[in-house]
């Protein structure tokens, strides 16, 4: 019989332990700690090269960090795989490739087929249904190259609702789209939050941070903050997070001690 | 006239087998903009050639298969130290492992041939390829080989699209990157070695990367373009073998490597969808389409300065707006019904005014730049 591995803080979605990751000997997140209860719908924000994807890709497996552990409802990720789901950075991948959405979507269950099995009628269905859900039913046999960003973003997203996962990481979703492809999203991260998933995400709209997420993750390379939007979502940790490039930023608008009123969605 | 000889058909069996192989993998090296890894893993093979020579001194095909096979595993694994041990770019670490393995080759290549008793080793024909060299038993081994290669993308199809569309997805997923890349970078060596006696190491990359820049003109999905390229590849090698054949002194090598770049080069032209000529044609109609809105619009604009749906405007006043030669744009559009002339006032020019129709298409094209009327 083998032996039970002892679970890690199984009551927590993920659970960073003291995590380092450098590419070159150059440090980019240092020494993190994160622990995200499960059912949220969490934001992960921060200036650029904050190494919020590093982050996500280091959760995944996809770089090996200099030290530290990483857990998912208690497992480390080789053993969750089925359930998680990933949506990269909508420019990470090369949208010329001569394919439609509906073939794309169908790459989400590739992990549940294994090796060597082709995906077959169920798996259509599948992916067509997931399209129908980001508004893209139509588009379903259209050539990727030909769809607008939003689009393109709302096909990444239907791939990864296929993957059926109970926690779900995002690189930059709402990043570049139009208002509409905006809304589909948010409505989605929304639904799977009711359906209890955990929903991680890089997010870079201050402006609507408050309003989408309940939980905030604040990085610059090290954590700044990390809890309930209603708690974290100060003056001092965005400047903090950002330092001066706040400035820019409407910082009026952010409460200079922590809301009273509950103000999550 | 050629005759269809013996020869000719181990040559163009071979030249058929190194096409289909090499536009199927070529096909995912191209998508994976990894162009220049074919030429690399080629001129890397001279040294393995001459070293399986060496070692067994004679030119069986098998040792020299292997040994072209070996060093373009060590190049390729050269590049990838490169690029991760230092801030080189990939194609610059191809382009450093290219020169440095083909001068090694180049370097074994003169000594053999300078010792005494091997001048006719004649690997020099690797070089340029000397399809007419080729016998039976290579044949067989050049069928072995790209049935290898074409069986393995058949059955990790699936694993190969998804590593070449988004790897880090792949990853994700828990298929092994590093592994899957190696056994794709492998399986192109393999079309490589088929090609050696055919091309030659020197001209392959054209055989590799031509089949499918070609296909990816003409299709829309990755397996219609991998079997295009397959069957360019094939085309490519038997036509150059057949004019090789048809005349004197034409080496088949560099005609296999003409007739690939032909299709390639007709396919970037003549393309419905992503040719040149097509996108040429799209483009001129789209700058058409922008002119005559932006006569259009012009009209559109006299007529409310003048509070009148239907003020006649003149064309000369249009030309001055325009900057140009109204009179075709005019025409056009009262031949779509959106214009129509007025009748003619002496002494000053042809007079036009908006339709009911011209004048809603001016309101919908203003609203849809975010203007209101
Ligand atoms: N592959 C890489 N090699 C070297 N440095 C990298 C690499 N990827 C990211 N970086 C660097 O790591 C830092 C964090 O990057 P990233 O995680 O992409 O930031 P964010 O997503 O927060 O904008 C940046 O300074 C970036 O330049
Ligand atoms: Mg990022």
């Amino acid at each position: 019989m083998p032996q039970p591995t002892p679970r890690h803080e199984p009551n927590l979605a993920l659970h960073i332990e003291d995590l380092t990751v450098a590419y070159n000997d150059k440090p980019v997140l240092w020494d993190i700690d994160i622990n995200v209860p499960p059912g949220v719908l969490a934001a992960i924000i921060g200036p650029n090269g904050a190494g919020k994807s590093t982050l996500i890709k280091a959760v995944l497996g996809l770089l090996k960090p200099s030290a530290g552990h990483i857990y998912l409802h208690g497992e480390p990720y080789a053993k969750q795989r089925r359930r998680v789901g990933y949506v990269p950075q909508r420019s990470s991948v090369d949208w010329d490739f001569p394919t439609t959405a509906l073939d794309v979507v169908t790459m989400g269950l590739y992990g549940q087929l294994g090796w060597l099995r082709r995906p077959g009628r169920a798996a259509r269905t599948k992916a067509l249904s997931a399209l129908e859900q980001v508004g893209m039913a139509d588009y379903a046999e259209r050539q990727i190259s030909q769809l607008s960003g939003g689009q393109q973003q709302r096909v990444f997203l239907a791939r990864a609702l296929v993957q059926d996962a109970q926690v779900y990481f995002m690189d930059e979703p709402m990043a570049g789209v139009d208002a509409t492809t905006e809304r589909v999203i948010i409505g989605l991260l929304k639904k799977l939050r009711e359906q209890g998933k955990t929903v991680i995400v890089v997010h870079h709209d201050l402006q609507t941070v408050a309003t989408y997420f309940d939980f905030l993750l604040l990085l610059n390379v090290r954590l700044i903050a990390q809890g309930k939007t209603s708690e974290v979502y100060t003056a001092e940790n965005l400047r903090a997070a950002y330092g001066g490039q706040i400035a820019l930023l409407q910082t009026a608008q952010i409460p200079q001690t922590p809301p009273t009123v509950a103000e999550t969605v | 006239m050629f005759e269809f000889d013996f020869t000719l058909r181990n040559v163009m069996l071979g030249a058929a087998l190194l096409g289909v192989s090499s536009g199927v993998l070529g096909s995912f090296a191209l998508l994976r903009q990894q162009s220049l890894l074919g030429d690399a893993l080629a001129h890397a093979a001279l040294p393995g050639v001459c070293l399986g020579f060496l070692l067994t001194g004679s030119r069986e095909p098998l040792p020299i298969f292997v040994g072209a096979l070996l060093s373009g595993a060590l190049a390729a694994g050269f590049t990838m130290l490169l690029t991760s041990r230092s801030r080189l770019k990939t194609d610059a670490a191809l382009g450093a492992s290219l020169s440095i393995f083909f001068a090694f080759g180049l370097v074994l290549l003169t000594f053999i041939q300078s010792r005494s008793g091997s001048g006719q080793a004649g690997l020099e024909a690797f070089l340029f390829g000397q399809a007419a060299a080729i016998v039976p038993s290579d044949v067989r081994l050049m069928a072995v080989v790209a049935v290898a290669a074409l069986l393995t993308v058949a059955l990790l199809w699936k694993e190969f699209k998804l590593l070449t569309f988004d790897p880090q997805f792949a990853a994700s997923l828990g298929f092994p990157r590093l592994p899957l890349e190696l056994l794709l970078t492998s399986i192109l060596a393999f079309a490589i070695v088929i090609g050696l006696q055919l091309v030659g190491v020197v001209l392959m990359a054209a055989i590799i990367i031509a089949p499918a820049a070609a296909a990816r003109q003409w299709s829309d999905s990755l397996g219609q373009m991998v079997g295009l390229a397959a069957l360019f590849g094939a085309l490519a090698g038997v036509s150059g073998a057949l004019l090789s054949a048809s005349g004197r002194g034409l080496a088949t090598g560099p005609l296999i490597i003409i007739a690939a770049s032909l299709i390639a080069l007709a396919s970037l032209l003549f393309a419905p969808e992503r040719g040149l000529i097509a996108s040429a044609y799209r483009a001129r109609g789209a700058r058409r389409e922008l002119e005559q809105q932006r006569v259009l619009l012009d009209m559109y604009g006299l007529a409310q300065q003048h509070s009148d749906p239907s003020y006649p405007s003149e064309s000369g006043m249009l030309r001055a707006l325009y900057g140009g030669s109204p009179e075709a744009q005019l025409r056009r559009l009262e031949a779509a019904g959106l214009a129509e002339h007025t009748t003619h006032v002496p002494g000053e020019g042809t007079h036009y005014r908006l339709t009911e129709a011209g004048w809603a298409r001016a309101e919908a094209a203003l609203n849809s730049l975010g203007h209101h009327a």
